[in-house]
């Protein structure tokens, strides 16, 4: 019974936060929204006291529930070894608890984050890493899915779903997903909660509460007939019937142990957390003996780092190399727009040259309700869910190294509308924090720079204006200036302390490939 | 129909209550309906209706306008890149001979210049006095203004339509261009490509000399006023543009007007855009379709507007440009014969006319002449999205209309769906190089920005009473 319980809310809670990542419409956000805030390393980084302290809690009482219930990443662990061991009898074994590795993991984690190195650490953070495989993995699956069905609901006349672009927002990010996913697979194939009771750095945390939890599975041992079945379906592995143990600290109150012994010789109750565990005894005896299969599993959680410096390694170049573009640009600018005059025959269409986003500074930018550049690269998991929310294309995961699958926002696709402030609704840990839409667009994110040199009215005498047509904050100005040849041009000019850096002009600018008025991001964001 | 809501049903039961009341009349039953016709499969051959041009040449009253040829991917060339399936085009040609049609319109701009060959190569097995083949000097890029390069493009239309004459020679949209006279000035008299012409018609190459035109009032009332001894011209004519041009767009000017001067010369009138480009054939305002089908349920909007271009008498031929085959063979059928409209009828097209005015629509016929925009935009998409919701009731700004929040969902998701975003109309820069070419003299920049403030204005108001967020 208690097991079918957590089986049927850990299948509510994992459909629901894995809809948060697949949804692109924001109206399962309304409902189910607040799953994600209560999601442990997020609401601890928001500084969210009532649902860490309810969390440690229900732990305190209950055990690891949100290991099991939760997590989607440990329910999803479960889904896969449910796959690996559904025809198998002999599912799994004890083994013994490697305290030295799940510790100095959490350390080096924490030091990580305490130091700002988030790039690196939030790749074991369970919930961000779960939310990277949906929003890069699934999510592309869910919306071709949909864009099927709208293709036909364009033909039917229906407006029931339209279609939403399928792209790849960061490689790296995503390689980092797929390495992911492909290593919680191998592990959970083959050990069910392996990762949990290892690597995990809140599996480590709530363990250690758990140790002392009120409730949870004891065994009688007088009823026990040492048959292991509770042994065999453990899929943390801390059930020891010779050694007549049960480790509550890797226990995540699946309840699968009670559910299958026979003899009715488990049962989930109050046991005095004071007692002393002779896991402990056990656990510490062993340690020696355990460190070499310790090390066979480190280089999995190794691996994930050392790709992800290739991978942002390679991209590093880039940055610089459109610092160069961006000199070169007046040239290029007269070349990116087709000329009229050579029309001689009637329609087609005029290529597009594809967009390339211009140098935004030393401070990236980040959505109104971050606050500040380091409120948000303190406390942004990656998770991706705002990615995944934004509607206009215009959040995507960073590629720089230091802030790598932290998003940041960039104006190629579409513009940080003003009647939107879903990221702000979205985020689990206060990196953005929620802002009214009235709010949002009086929140300086940064500015618009304009560049001479390539705009169209400067470079080539063409009138144009539609950057100061599409400012909503009336930013920026035209003003009337000689042109070489004497020609009045009605030159942008932008009033830095209006514009709030929403992207608008930088995205009908139509100079190509580079806008000729780009946005530069603030560090501190004021309200103007 | 499928969406028929309460407020379209009105609409409609009102329209349809009005129709009646006409019909009742007996305006939508005469004798000259050409009921019984429609709904046929039969093809009339022998029956086409002819006009005699000023040297005598029989004209077939349907013209066959080359500007709208099948494609491979069974679009119009306007719409697509495509390939044009010149199978179909030979084929359809072909027909078009069979059942009397012996007039063939083309220009060398049309279908980004692949019009004439393709006309060449459907005309080549058909024995020369079956047809007239008419086409324009489409001089207006500035490049092809000097004389040398206007006359390279005439001669380049004998090797491509593979003739040694030409029958009906025009001089191409005069009126048009930001300054209308200079630009027919520079284009023809300037640097004496008309002169040339007009040698050339002595000489026998050109058997027919006029001009199309659009825009600029003054360049028509000019060239009628030149000592030039015009065979023919060619006018936009429709039971819109009749007596509503001008409401439409105050640059243009009522075809009543264009035919009256033509009538008065004595110079036979070439009627293009009859249809409007397929919008008086594909009625996008149900209150008009309702009205039409009442007063004739089995007669298609097409057939209408077809009998409606014919019947002045000094009409020559009216074109169109015909697609697909069921076009044509419905074209066919209006056309032979050609019945004549009675005065009943000719009401009950004006009372048409005066009810799609109603609606604010943009007049674009989607002939692509602005394309393509430097920007990228996709000018004709943009127009053809937004007067679709206009006719069907889905430009609403009004946040406290009941329908407010379903129009404004099926707007901006029908506006992804026709137009990519990049080449949505928020890219305007305004440079205007579009407007000079609109045969419709359609102030495109301002359109578009009007357009844009639209989206802008229901993008930022998802809830109706939201107001200032």
């Amino acid at each position: 019974m208690l097991r079918k319980i957590r089986i049927v809310l850990a299948a509510i809670f994992f459909v629901g936060i894995t809809l948060l990542f697949l949804d692109f419409t924001g109206i399962f956000h309304h409902w189910l929204g607040w799953m994600a805030k209560i999601q442990f390393l997020p609401a601890l980084l928001a500084f969210n006291v009532i649902v860490v302290i309810a969390l440690a809690l229900i732990t305190f009482v209950f055990g690891r529930l949100y290991c099991s219930v939760i997590c989607p990443m440990g329910v999803f662990q479960d889904i896969i070894a449910w796959f690996s061991t559904r025809k198998k009898k002999n599912r799994y074994r004890p083994t013994k608890a490697k305290n030295i590795l799940r510790y100095v993991s959490l350390g080096i984690f924490a030091l990580l984050m305490l130091l700002g190195v988030h790039s690196i650490a939030i790749l074991i953070a369970p919930y961000s890493a779960y939310g990277r495989i949906a929003q890069n993995v699934f999510a592309p699956v869910y919306q071709g899915v949909n864009n099927i069905l709208a293709y036909f609901a364009e033909r039917a006349d229906s407006y029931a779903f339209y279609s939403t672009d399928v792209w790849i927002r960061s490689i790296p990010t995503f390689v980092i997903a797929l390495v992911t996913l492909i290593g919680i697979g191998v592990l959970s194939w083959r050990g069910g909660r392996t990762w949990c009771n290892t690597i995990c750095p809140v599996g480590t945390v709530l363990g250690f509460i758990s140790r002392f939890s009120l409730f949870k599975p004891v065994i009688d041992h007088d009823k026990c007939i040492k048959c292991h079945a509770c042994e065999k379906r453990c899929k943390a592995s801390c059930i020891d019937i010779d050694a007549k143990t049960l480790d509550s600290s890797r226990c995540v109150a699946c309840m699968n142990c009670i559910g299958n012994c026979k003899k009715g010789a488990i049962s989930y109750r109050f046991a005095s957390p004071f007692a002393k565990s002779a896991v402990d005894e056990t656990s510490i005896k062993t340690v020696k003996s355990e460190e070499s299969s310790a090390e066979e599993k480190q280089p999995q959680a190794s691996v994930e780092p050392e790709k992800t410096v290739e991978n942002t390694s390679d991209r590093a170049p880039v940055s610089s190399a459109r610092r160069g573009f961006l000199l070169s640009l007046p040239a290029l600018a007269i070349s990116a727009v087709a000329h009229a005059d050579d029309k001689t025959t009637d329609g087609g269409l005029a290529e597009l040259k594809p967009r390339q986003n211009p140098d935004r500074g030393e401070f990236t930018l980040k959505p109104a309700g971050s606050r500040s550049f380091k409120n948000f690269s303190t406390r942004c998991t990656g998770c991706q869910l705002c990615v995944a929310n934004c509607p206009n294309g215009v959040l995507r995961p960073s590629t720089s190294l230091i802030s790598l699958m932290q998003p940041e926002m960039q104006f190629d696709k579409g513009v940080c509308r003003p009647e939107c402030n879903r990221c702000s609704q979205v985020c689990p840990a206060g990196a953005i924090q929620p802002v009214s839409k009235a709010e949002k667009n009086s929140i300086q994110i940064g500015h618009a720079e304009w560049h001479f040199h390539s705009c169209l009215v400067t470079a080539e005498g063409i009138a144009c204006g539609n950057c100061a047509r599409h400012c909503p904050n009336g930013a920026i100005i035209l003003v009337e200036q000689d042109g070489p040849d004497g020609k009045k041009l009605q030159v942008p000019s932008v009033d830095i302390e209006r514009c709030i850096g929403c992207g608008a002009c930088e995205y009908v600018c139509p100079v190509r490939p580079v806008s000729a008025i780009t946005v530069v991001g603030h560090e501190v964001h004021k309200e103007v | 129909m499928a969406e028929l809501n309460r407020r379209n049903f009105l609409k409609l039961a009102g329209a349809g209550a009005a129709a009646a009341a006409v019909a009742a009349t007996g305006c939508g039953k005469s004798e000259n309906n050409p009921m019984g016709k429609g709904g046929t499969l039969e093809l009339p051959e022998g029956e086409m209706t002819y006009r005699t041009a000023k040297n005598g040449d029989k004209i077939s009253l349907l013209g066959f306008g080359m500007m709208r040829l099948p494609t491979k991917d069974n679009r119009s060339a306007r719409e697509t890149d495509a390939d044009i399936d010149q199978d179909m085009v030979n084929s359809l040609v072909d027909e078009a001979i069979k059942y009397g049609v012996n007039y063939f319109d083309t220009s060398p701009a049309y279908c980004k210049g692949k019009s004439e060959a393709a006309l060449g190569i459907a005309l080549k097995k058909h024995p020369r006095d079956k047809f007239f083949v008419a086409t324009k000097l489409s001089n207006f890029a500035e490049s092809t203004w000097p004389r040398e390069e206007s006359i390279k493009m005439y001669e380049k239309s004998f090797k491509e339509l593979q003739v040694d004459t030409i029958d009906y020679m025009l001089l191409h949209g005069i009126g048009m261009g930001e300054d209308g006279m200079k630009v027919f000035n520079s284009r023809y008299i300037d640097n004496g490509i008309l002169d040339f012409l007009l040698e050339e018609r002595k000489k026998g190459r050109i058997r027919n000399i006029g001009f199309s035109y659009h825009g600029d009032i003054a360049v028509f009332d000019h060239a009628l006023a030149m000592d030039v001894d015009w065979d023919f011209v060619q006018i936009q004519l429709n039971y819109v543009d009749w007596k509503h041009a001008k409401e439409v767009n105050t640059r243009n000017t009522n075809a009543e007007y264009l035919y009256g001067e033509l009538k008065k010369r004595n110079i036979p009138a070439i009627v293009m855009e009859p249809l409007l480009g397929g919008r008086l054939a594909r009625l996008d305002n149900k209150k008009a379709l309702a009205k039409l089908k009442q007063a004739d349920p089995s007669a298609s909007p097409a057939s209408w507007a077809l009998r409606y271009a014919g019947n002045p008498e000094g009409v020559l031929t009216v074109l169109s440009g015909m697609t697909f085959r069921e076009h044509l063979r419905e074209n066919l059928r209006t056309c032979s014969p050609h019945k004549s409209l009675s005065q009943q009828e000719l009401d009950l097209l004006e009372d048409v006319a005066q009810t799609m005015l109603a609606y604010k629509t943009i007049p674009c016929n989607t002939c692509q002449y602005c394309m393509p925009c430097p920007y990228g935009l996709d000018i004709p998409s943009i127009f053809v999205h937004y007067n679709k919701c206009v006719n069907e009731d889905r430009y609403i700004d009004d946040i406290n209309d009941p329908e407010y929040l379903k129009a404004r969902r099926e707007f901006l998701i029908g506006y992804d769906r026709s137009v990519p975003r990049l080449r949505q109309a928020d890219h305007c820069t305004g440079c205007n190089k579009c407007s000079p070419h609109c045969p419709q003299r359609i102030d495109i920049p301002a359109e578009m920005q009007k357009i844009d403030k639209f989206v802008n204005f229901i993008k930022k108001n998802e809830h109706p009473n939201e107001g200032a967020i």
